[in-house]
């Protein structure tokens, strides 16, 4: 079910958490959003879930084309997913799971039987065919959160919410349950929002990723969009590494708020043994534990460091050594200018002319 | 695999015992711990069982268990009974307002919660008595209503729930502030309406508190004496406590016949809360706290 929120406003006492913000999602589509904390995602989120009410006078939110702007939580049937599980933990899995069918009217309320089959199926969807009895407490962080997400499931809901769904979780458990979510998402096909406040989480997750910040939306595309063509200085930053360029290069001089950025794997390191040629600069640490290797730099004329970014053979085959000169040449460069009205936006600049020739 | 594992086996223990546990210190605390209660609970408490011991089973019937004695007994655990039960309700309300919401005067609210820990119980029930007796500022105007409170078993519980609320409350508030708020809007996205939520999600998360603290406040109002003379009047048989008659019995020099009550009082209270402490536990292992 497509979710469209047109003109969202909200205020906490004198705060401004979202302003007049407007949101399409697709039917079928897995979107993130993703900003720092405090730019509004999660509050954009439990808007949509009914759990907060936008401004009175504020626009609208529909599902599809029915309008729930002041419908309450339980009648929007949405499946919410929160970052601590609130599982209720002195219920077993299958009574957490079967909960939302249990509560309902004795009119609606599937039979006996039917509720037990409902909650073995969705058991077998988030793969704890088994744990059926047991209590949360019992549970990994990772379990709980696949039971929360079978909970959410289980009244069969129009769309599927997720606040910050593997913040509580660590890096290899979240990392697997990442994929996992995202296999799961295309076997269900349900239109899903999440809220996260990791760029890498966003980009491999989602279908289009939404990057938030101060109470507004500052842009929308999918991930290949929002990495490769960031709107804003804000954007390139937040979504990933980049070096920014404060003084400019020999042949592209930065004037006062330009800002000058460049990817680390956009770096290359020229070939140590010829005489330097391109960006002068000198190698300071070389990190290779990993599977790509990291070069920190600091550029020879203003001291700036630069973080780049080189493929272990690349790396192996240079040979690098701390404290040695070497020559980088920018493979590809976003330089922002602010326009008239203020707003500062990407201009393209082509590599060839990036390289400074020199110093 | 499993011979080295026989192998290495001897080693291990006799390491563990001479490095003892993390935690150090288990049989100083323990050794103190016992003498402790020696000394503050279980040494007082044994006198009343050799006190006993001295009379024969005659007389402790004849003192344990008369008529007046068991209409004492009856009264003491019954009001006591109710106003726990009535701290209960209005306790978990009182602590649910003080944690879950905001506004002008929480502190003080929170603050006066303990008075009646601090105030002399002889004071409270002289307040209570000016306040609910016939021309008293409430008990004239329920006694138009023909509702008679001082000197009646409705007073003996009034003083009781005044003396009892503060241990409802306190033992709540930390499980509430507990109590996450996201438990609830999950149970409300899943269709659950409010009192569903609160019946379902909510009480049974609390109940092993609301169980202590119940317990608490009606092994209290058991013991309860100096507030509960001034308002029930002490007419014998029907509002006269049993702590009273223990008293009372004290001040005819009637030895045998106070610590034969004492005694009766002592085992029914201690396998009232023995049963009350059992349930508490078996509910809170059921939520998964222990």
């Amino acid at each position: 079910m497509s979710i469209t929120a047109k003109n969202i406003s909200k205020h906490f006492g004198a705060t401004l958490a979202l302003d007049n913000v407007s949101l399409d999602v697709t039917d079928g589509h897995l979107v993130a959003l993703v900003g720092p904390s405090g730019s509004g995602k999660t509050t954009l989120l439990r808007i949509l879930a009914g759990l907060e009410n936008a401004d009175r006078d504020s626009g609208s939110i529909h599902f599809h084309d029915e309008e729930v702007t002041h419908a309450s939580v339980r009648d929007r049937r949405v499946g919410m997913v929160f970052q601590h599980y609130a599982l209720f933990r002195h219920m077993t899995v299958a009574k957490n799971i079967a909960f939302g069918l249990r509560v309902r009217r004795r009119s609606e309320r599937p039979s006996k039987a039917e509720i037990d089959q409902r909650v073995e199926e969705l058991l077998g969807l988030v793969q704890l065919e088994g744990y059926g009895n047991r209590l949360p407490g019992q549970l990994s962080g990772g379990q709980r959160q696949r039971v929360a997400l079978a909970r959410a499931l289980a009244v069969q809901p129009r769309i599927l919410l997720l606040d910050e769904p593997f913040g509580a979780l660590d890096a290899k458990v979240r990392k697997d349950l990442r994929r996992w979510l995202r296999q799961f998402h295309e076997q269900i096909g349900l239109t899903t929002v999440f809220v996260t406040h990791d760029q890498e989480e966003a980009l491999e997750l989602a279908d289009e990723v939404v990057v938030m910040r101060n109470a507004a939306i500052e842009q929308v595309g999918s991930p290949q969009e929002v990495f490769d063509y960031p709107e804003s200085p804000f954007v390139i930053e937040f979504m990933g590494n980049v070096n920014q360029v404060t003084h400019g290069l020999h042949n592209l001089p930065v004037q006062g708020e330009d800002a000058l950025y460049v990817r680390p794997h956009d770096i290359e390191i020229l070939d140590a043994k010829a005489e330097p040629t391109g960006i002068e600069a000198r190698v300071q640490h070389i990190f290779s534990a990993g599977s790509v290797g990291r070069v920190s730099l600091a550029r020879t004329s203003t001291n700036e460091i630069f973080e780049a970014e080189v493929p272990r053979s690349e790396l192996d085959r240079l040979a690098l050594q701390p404290g040695q000169t070497v020559g980088l040449r920018f493979r590809h460069i976003r330089l922002f200018k602010k326009d008239a009205a203020g707003k500062q936006s990407l201009v393209e600049t082509d590599a060839a002319e990036a390289i400074g020739a020199g110093k | 695999m499993t011979q080295h594992a026989t192998a290495t086996a001897p080693k291990t223990p006799r390491r563990s015992k001479k490095r003892g546990s993390v935690l150090p210190g288990f049989t100083p605390t323990m050794g103190f711990t016992i003498a402790y209660l020696s000394l503050i609970v279980l040494i007082p408490l044994s006198t009343v069982f050799l006190k006993t011991a001295g009379m024969s089973w005659a007389e402790f019937v004849e003192a344990g268990f008369s008529t007046r004695v068991l209409a004492a007994y009856k009264l003491t655990f019954g009001t006591a009974f109710l106003a726990a039960l009535v701290n209960a309700v209005f306790g978990l309300l009182l602590a649910w307002v003080l944690v879950r919401y905001r506004f002008p005067g929480r502190r003080l609210i929170d603050g006066m919660v303990d008075l009646p820990f601090a105030l002399p119980t002889a004071v409270a029930g002289i307040a209570l008595t000016a306040i609910y007796s016939r021309n008293g500022w409430m008990g004239s105007w329920l006694e138009d209503l023909g509702i008679k409170v001082a000197y009646t078993p409705i007073g003996i519980t009034i003083a009781l729930i005044f003396i009892g609320l503060p241990f409802v409350v306190r033992t709540l508030q930390p499980v509430i502030e507990e109590i996450d708020v996201e438990l609830e809007e999950a149970a409300a996205t899943l269709g659950a309406g409010r009192w569903t939520i609160f019946r379902k999600v909510l009480f049974p998360t609390f109940f092993p508190a609301l169980l202590t603290g119940f317990a608490l406040a009606f092994a209290r109002g058991i013991g309860e004496y100096g507030s509960v003379v001034f308002i029930s009047g002490n007419m014998p048989m029907r509002t006269e406590i049993a702590p009273l008659l223990i008293v009372t019995k004290l001040e005819q020099y009637d030895y045998m016949g106070a610590t034969a009550i004492a005694l009766v009082m002592l085992v029914i209270s201690f396998f009232l809360l023995l049963a009350i402490n059992l349930l508490q536990r078996w509910s809170s292992q059921r939520i998964g706290h222990s």
